[in-house]
């Protein structure tokens, strides 16, 4: 007797929970050589809003958390990211068309990268602050503190899965709560990482996952007034210009599109934070 | 009359302030309950006429509101949904910490809710404890109603609250203080475990004395709120009664709750209560306000209110004298949607004031 497949349902992440689109509305995913794959929900405007949302209630406790814990957090994912290795390959061979060893690859580089970033949890802020030199009887203290809300549009031609990681951990290390819009070919990868994400100890919220298109929600997300910083390392092929003007509006952070999946740096993590200084007397000389 | 036209006001002005002074002028206490009952008000006769009303079917009741609640609200509908809500609004403040500080920048809301945008309507009062009530209507300054019924009110919660559990005598005191500092309106809570205990003729007789404790020394009254608790009363029968009882007892208005227990508002409850409302206008032509109060946060379940309220008792009941929302961050969530109407963009709370 042949067995019956039960077909994956492959859903938002929105605030921990994994809903269908408001609106109801899927799109097909297909293999790279265009044969039926999965359905994935189309996410709207009121998703994003949504997820806005979820991430401005995550993030007074996410951003609170010592960056000692964050870290340990992120190294969590890596662990989780490691048990589903096979997954992702077949995932990323499914939708990209990669042959096994160029897929197991960019997991490893994927999960690399997302180790990397996580180390950098409690020590971004000894690199980028400063004690400052000043002429008189004080300390003067300049500590990078997290931006707020991050939209990101991941990379969407390929590296699906290093895209992903390449935008999110440098976003929410240092506290950061992030909306992100999958790569809109493969959101396999995506839908993927988010059950890890939920199994993880990321508190729901902090990272928030669309699925869907980004010429649709893009605009939405750089005219939010709650979203204080956009990515748009995936915007390339979007009227990206126009998004950074609709951005400038509400004097959003803008990190402008890059090619394929942006390389691990401290720029990037530094990128979404703000500048703190304080002045504090030299007292008890 | 007279004295209005000479003050150069349009005919329509006049007769509208005609009206509300007829409105001031509201029945003498328990009027209602002796011409609705019979000459022989006791404690037993108001007792089986109160239990004489018809059981509520909760299920039935619970899926109309359920029904209600479906309805899609867009564009230049929601827009002017989202103004009506404005300004049938009882804003807020009831904390223990409340400053005299705390009530000014409340006040300054009130009267100008959104400040990039002043197309914005004001809210119909500002609700506070009675002793701040001078503070209320010295930082309201013109903007106050002061009884003429137009500006923004002032009410203030009176009898011991929110449990209500002190004596008489503290309770008309309490009434009868805030009315003397200015306050237009006063919101009363019931005894409820005197109802609870089935002392309805308890309940009543606090009701009637503090009604006559809102009169004025010119004779005319405050208007009265009676706060059912209904998430203390159990059940939507014991909900029919009290409301019933409220306004035998001569309340302008029945209120759902103090914002302190929860269950506060609900759609289901209030849809109750203004079913009452719609009974007592058939039987005796006569309009009393509701007022849902705890727990409406969000424009969406405000917009329910309103569809509720315009499918029981019809678009009439939905003016500031009639209908109020007892709320504070429900204010913030309807000038967000406003910014997002106008703008088009989704708006954040950096860009309304915090309470």
């Amino acid at each position: 007797m042949t067995r019956l497949a039960i077909p994956k349902t492959y859903k938002l992440y929105i605030g921990g929970k994994f809903p269908r689109s408001e609106s109801g509305r899927t799109y097909e995913v297909s293999t790279k050589d265009g044969r039926f794959l999965a359905n994935a929900s189309l996410a709207s405007r009121k998703d994003a809003r949504d997820a806005v949302v979820a991430a401005r209630s995550a993030f007074a406790g996410w951003s609170s958390a010592t960056g000692y814990n964050r870290g340990q957090v992120l190294y969590r994912i890596a662990e989780l990211l490691e048990g589903r290795r096979d997954q992702f390959v077949d995932e990323l061979s499914a939708t990209e068309g990669l042959t096994k060893p160029a897929a197991t690859a960019q997991v490893d580089t994927a999960i690399d990268a997302w180790v990397w970033y996580a180390g950098w949890a409690d020590k971004y802020v000894q690199v980028a602050g400063n004690a400052n030199a000043v002429s008189g009887p004080y300390f003067n203290l300049s500590t990078p503190e997290p931006t707020g809300v991050v939209a990101i549009i991941a990379p969407q031609s390929g590296n699906s899965l290093l895209g992903l990681a390449s935008v999110i951990a440098p976003a929410i290390l240092t506290g950061n709560t992030v909306v992100v819009v999958a790569s809109e070919s493969a959101p396999l990868a995506a839908v993927s990482l988010s059950e890890v994400l939920a199994t993880s100890d990321v508190p729901g919220g902090v990272v928030n996952i669309l699925t869907g298109s980004p010429a649709e929600i893009a605009p939405w997300l750089a005219g939010h007034a709650d979203v204080n910083a956009i990515d748009l390392a995936g915007a390339g092929l979007l009227d990206w210009v126009d998004l950074q003007i609709i951005a400038a509006d509400t004097l959003k952070r803008v990190l402008a599109p890059e090619d394929g999946a942006p390389p691990p740096s401290l720029e990037r993590i530094v990128a979404f934070t703000e500048t703190k200084t304080v002045w504090h007397t030299k007292s008890l000389i | 009359m007279v004295n209005v036209t000479t003050q150069g006001l349009p005919a329509q002005a006049a007769q509208a302030k005609a009206a509300q002074a007829a409105q001031a002028k509201a029945l003498a206490p328990a009027e209602r309950a002796l011409s609705m009952i019979g000459g022989d008000l006791t404690e037993k006769s108001l007792k089986l006429h109160l239990e004489g009303l018809a059981g509520v079917d909760a299920v039935g009741l619970e899926q109309r509101a359920a029904a209600l609640g479906t309805r899609s609200i867009k564009t230049t509908s929601k827009a002017w949904a989202l103004d009506t809500i404005i300004e049938l609004i009882d804003l807020t403040t009831l904390e223990g910490a409340d400053t005299p500080g705390k009530i000014r920048s409340l006040v300054a809301k009130a009267v100008n809710p959104d400040p990039s945008d002043a197309t914005t309507p004001r809210v119909a009062a500002v609700c506070v404890y009675g002793d701040m009530v001078p503070h209320a209507v010295s930082a309201l300054g013109g903007a106050w109603s002061g009884g003429t019924g137009s500006g923004i009110n002032v009410a203030a919660v009176a009898t011991a609250f929110p449990s209500g559990r002190a004596s008489l005598a503290v309770k008309i005191a309490d009434t009868s203080e805030a009315v003397a500092s200015g306050a237009d309106e006063i919101d009363m809570v019931i005894d409820r475990g005197a109802f609870l205990a089935g002392n309805f003729g308890l309940v009543f007789d606090q009701i009637v004395a503090v009604k006559e404790a809102c009169r004025r020394s010119d004779g005319s009254f405050a208007h009265l709120k009676v706060i059912l608790e209904t998430g203390e009363l159990n059940t939507y029968d014991n909900v029919r009664r009290a409301s019933w009882l409220a306004i035998l007892a001569g309340g302008d208005f029945i209120k759902t709750s103090t914002g302190k227990v929860s269950p506060a508002a609900t759609l289901p409850v209030t849809l109750l209560m203004l079913e009452v409302v719609r009974d007592w206008h058939r039987l005796t032509g006569e309009r009393i306000g509701v007022k849902p109060a705890g727990g409406i946060r969000t424009s969406k379940d405000a917009i329910k209110y309103l569809v509720t309220v315009a499918e029981t008792v019809g678009e009439e009941w939905l003016s500031p004298h009639l209908f109020r929302f007892g709320a504070s961050s429900l204010l913030n969530d309807v000038l967000l949607q406003r910014q997002k109407m106008t703008t088009g963009r989704y708006s954040g709370p950096d860009y309304v004031t915090m309470d």
